[in-house]
């Protein structure tokens, strides 16, 4: 079994190989951004090759015309149905920073069951700062906003903000108070994610959010043989994302309930 | 495959072909080539 943390620095490194770029502050111009990826990566890292995924969803929305985003949903729909969250787990950059931060040895929290109703909270979000929010500034002023990626996605300040400030002095003369908030903000999802594992992605990422309806339906992830399940519950006690049940909207396809089920019940593989 | 999965998949195939056919992809491309103020933290 290949290490989940090996295709995470894979994907990573895949999704920003365009090294060039964060010493010249250029960003890659090739037909590759013509394909969103399928985690969260800011296309305007210096080193992405792809199009973020949620940014070109909201984009459809910030033009002069306002246009469907056919192309874009049909990608997002597309990799929810092969594989839902399992790109959460094994394949977002934002996701291996989180997880990187978790490994720190600080005390961890387990949320308890009342505050885990707050992974709804990411439904929310998805809906007013894909949608909503910028079809709303688009009718009140013409152009629309894209207001996941301006006001909350911390993806795009650590990936994006920070290593362009760094090279381009243009840049870091612009920044004031919006990225004082964004700053603000990563900053928290990098304390929090030392104590919690995987803030960012329970509570407020508007792509887990729309991975997570696939999630059920997905073709790839885990899956339990009911047959040797002798019901001991030992993959939730151990979940890191404290699912209800082994393959629900919050699995991330980790894989830590496979390695603790005593009879082996739980694997990976077409569901 | 289930039929959930069937309807879904040709869904999405349909949409993303509709969507290179009206040239999303390029208009994906415009915004992804460009940095974008609001992603960080500028506009």
């Amino acid at each position: 079994m290949v290490k989940r943390s090996f295709i995470q620095w894979l994907s990573a490194l895949l999704y920003n190989a365009n090294l060039p770029g964060f010493i010249s502050g250029q960003l890659y111009r090739g037909p590759l951004k013509t394909v969103c990826i399928p985690g969260l990566n800011c296309y305007s890292c210096p080193g992405a090759l792809g199009a973020c995924p949620l940014g070109s969803l909201q984009s459809s929305f910030t033009g002069v015309v306002l246009h469907f985003p056919f192309y874009v949903l049909g990608t997002i729909m597309l990799i929810g149905l092969l594989l839902g969250r399992l790109i959460c787990g094994w394949a977002c950059p934002f996701g291996l920073v989180q997880d990187l931060l978790y490994k720190l040895p600080t005390p961890k929290i387990r949320l308890r069951p009342s505050l885990q109703k707050l992974s709804l909270l990411k439904y929310l979000i998805a809906v007013l700062f894909l949608f909503v929010l910028p079809l709303s500034f688009y009718y009140l002023d013409g152009i629309g906003v894209p207001a996941f990626c301006k006001y909350i996605c911390p993806a795009g300040t650590l990936e994006a903000a920070l290593p362009l400030a760094l090279v381009k002095i243009y840049i870091r003369n612009e920044l004031g108070a919006l990225f004082s908030w964004k700053l603000a903000i990563l900053i928290f999802l990098c304390i929090t994610s030392t104590l919690i594992y995987r803030p960012f992605c329970r509570f407020i990422c508007p792509l887990g959010a729309i991975y997570s309806i696939f999630n059920r339906l997905s073709v790839y992830g885990v899956k339990i043989d009911k047959h040797k399940c002798i019901g001991c519950d030992s993959c939730l006690h151990h979940c890191p994302m404290q699912c209800e049940q082994v393959g629900d909207r919050e699995c991330i396809h980790c894989g830590e309930c496979a390695k603790v089920c005593p009879t082996k019940a739980i694997s990976f593989g077409k569901k | 495959m289930q039929n959930r999965q069937l309807l879904v998949l040709i869904t999405a195939l349909a949409s993303i072909g509709y969507g290179i056919f009206t040239k999303e992809p390029a208009r994906v491309m415009q915004k992804a080539i460009t940095i974008c103020l609001e992603c960080i933290g500028i506009g």
